[in-house]
């Protein structure tokens, strides 16, 4: 049972706790009327290292000599740096490297570390000393002058008074924020919009589907049943590195050859954008954007090996696991009058995961 | 006079450093004669093509494989037909030992392997009689191939099942992708060229010769050069690196913050 103890009421504190405590001294301190008397300290144990001269010798010994072998470990260091150099991209050498400069820092530092709790524990001399913990609320006059101070400083600055440059202080304090807006605002796209960046891909009617990473265009015949092909399209490869990563990173595929009666379509236009039992899907999951590639040929699940996702790729890759929301966009293809697979458009929705506008 | 040159010789006989000697030219002797041993009988030829080796491969066939491949290899409600699947599909499955399976189960596992190598490549030239299929890479299709694009390759095509260090991971249901540590070049290529189970086919249109012998020399470095950041602790990325840290790492700070805070006896 607590109560909450009035300054006034000192007889009820020293029932409870049997102490010093005085009834200014205690605040709005909570003190239970059942609560377990204090203990008081435990009685003083001595350490050998009190009792034995011996023994204090030896721990200060070991505590000098573990500053020493810090010591040893930081000249270690300079000579691992030294003696085992990183040289010709040999990876042997930046194994050692790294592992006895690792292993000597980690010496010294960590000998500095013992040898002061060592020292602090069995040298330093042990007593027990209780502080008494004081109230938190200052006395009436500390209070009083404190409201003075206030008042003062309020008074010499004209903070009150002078509007115009509080005002003004007030002002340049939230103005100050703003640029970051617009220094923010230049980190994204600024001559296109960047809803439809993500809506749309480097496909469109008529490119090749080539492979990922020599850009080799790839025809029907190329693939038998159960090959996989990791696929970029044609003329990604032209582009300068930076916008080249940019547009793979949305526009990767795979291509997959099933035989044609184990692929079963809602559609006949969801049919009409394979061929011949090949099929192509976005590579990006439309859980959080992973790269979904781990295809099992004999199951055709597709797995995304970070959350788990599985698609099914005989069912126009729908999901059958885990937490992706939708199936897998599908790149629909032909091919074309020399053989080589090619994009019919672009994806028919945005790749990748969700975003406000994805359905307008 | 005479006699210090002989104290002298006998001494040089007893030292230590001659027992260490001797002991590290007979070990290196008997090291080099097995290495040579085993590659003689690695590179054993079998010709695949001659009468008297399909018709042993047929007999093992039929005392082996038969229960579930069929007399004539057709397949049956147990085992696909392996009419067509060359012989490269049979030195992958059966010298990994994969083959014959034990039981039923998501994946059939590698296992020690249970025929000799003559047995295997006759097992393989009666199943490469029996259709056109991939026949065996030979060692000029495994040597010489460039390690840094293999491994551009290899994160394109095999990284995302097998680990970017070969270090293998977890499927659906069940099944996964082996580690390749241990596998040799030429199962390697086989696998590639096959597709066995539920790994993709690469054929040699997806995936040229030259390559599958990128890839191969890339797994060969892999098993060649140690990871230069220290223990791999398998090479499994999060999952072993955060057990390790949790339980050992945390282990030794919650085990000094005792010490530190324990009285001195």
């Amino acid at each position: 049972m607590a109560k909450i103890v009035k300054g006034s009421e000192k007889s009820d504190l020293v029932a409870t706790s049997g102490e010093r405590l005085t009834g200014k001294e205690l605040g709005t301190a909570v003190v239970t009327a059942d609560a377990f008397p204090n203990p008081g300290l435990p009685p003083h144990r001595q350490r050998v290292t009190d009792t034995n001269p011996r023994r204090l010798a030896r721990a200060a010994r070991i505590v000098a000599w573990l500053f020493y072998l810090s010591i040893a470990g930081s000249i270690f260091t300079i000579f691992a740096y030294m003696f085992f150099p990183i040289e010709g991209g040999d990876t042997t050498s930046i194994r050692l490297s790294t592992l006895y400069i690792g292993l000597g820092s980690a010496f010294a530092l960590l000998a500095i570390g013992i040898a002061a709790v060592h020292w602090g524990k069995a040298v330093m001399a042990d007593k027990e000393g209780v502080d008494e913990r004081h109230p938190v609320r200052g006395t009436d006059e500390t209070r009083a002058r404190a409201v003075e101070i206030f008042k003062e400083a309020d008074e010499e600055s004209g903070f009150s008074r002078r509007t115009l440059i509080r005002n003004g202080m007030i002002g340049a304090f939230i103005a100050f924020p703003l640029p970051a807006i617009a220094l923010f605002r230049g980190l994204a796209p600024m001559d296109e919009d960047p809803n439809n960046l993500m809506k749309h891909t480097f496909w469109k009617k008529g490119l090749r589907l080539t492979h990922d990473p020599t850009g080799v265009p790839i025809k029907a015949s190329d693939l038998t049943i159960g090959s996989s092909v990791h696929v970029i399209p044609e003329g990604l490869l032209d582009l300068p590195e930076a916008q080249m990563l940019d547009q793979k990173a949305k526009a990767a595929v795979l291509v997959v050859r099933l035989k044609p009666e184990d692929l079963h379509w809602t559609s006949e236009q969801r049919k009409s954008w394979s061929y011949d039992g090949i099929v192509a899907y976005s590579k990006i999951c439309t859980h959080v954007g992973c790269p979904v590639a781990l295809y099992e040929q004999q199951t055709h699940h597709l797995l995304c090996p970070c959350h788990q996702s599985q698609f099914d790729i005989s069912n126009e890759c729908a999901v059958i696991f885990g937490p992706a929301a939708r199936p897998l966009p599908q790149l629909p293809i032909a091919v074309d009058a020399d053989g080589y697979l090619v994009a019919l458009s672009d994806f028919d929705q945005p790749v990748g995961p969700s975003f406000w506008e994805r359905e307008k | 006079m005479s006699q210090k040159p002989e104290t002298h010789r006998k001494r040089g006989r007893r030292s230590p450093v001659a027992i260490v000697l001797l002991v590290g030219i007979g070990l290196i002797t008997t090291g080099a004669a097995y290495a040579m041993a085993t590659t003689a009988t690695a590179s054993a030829e079998v010709d695949l093509m001659s009468p008297q080796v399909i018709d042993e491969g047929q007999k093992l066939f039929a005392a082996n494989c038969a229960t579930c491949h069929g007399q004539q290899a057709q397949g049956t409600d147990n085992g696909p037909s392996l009419i067509g699947v060359g012989a490269a599909a049979v030195d992958f499955q059966v010298g990994t030992g994969r083959m014959p399976m034990q039981g039923n189960g998501p994946q059939a596992p590698a296992k020690p392997v249970q025929f000799t190598d003559e047995q295997v490549k006759a097992l393989a030239a009666y199943v490469a009689s029996l259709g056109p299929g991939p026949s065996i890479p030979s060692q000029s299709d495994l040597t010489g191939g460039d390690a840094a694009n293999g491994g551009e390759l290899f994160r394109i095509n095999c990284a995302m099942c097998h680990n970017v260090a070969g270090a293998g991971g977890a499927l659906t249901e069940g099944k996964y992708a082996p580690e390749l540590k241990n596998t040799s070049a030429v199962h390697a290529y086989e696998a590639m060229l096959i597709g066995p189970q539920n790994m993709p086919v690469f054929n040699d249109l997806n995936l040229t010769p030259s390559e599958k012998k990128d890839i191969v020399a890339y797994l060969e470095y892999l098993k060649e050069n140690p990871s230069p950041g220290g223990l791999e602790l398998g090479s499994l990325g999060p999952v072993s690196e955060g057990l390790f840290i949790w339980i050992i790492g945390l282990g030794a700070i919650i085990g000094l913050t005792i010490w530190i805070t324990a009285k001195s006896n």
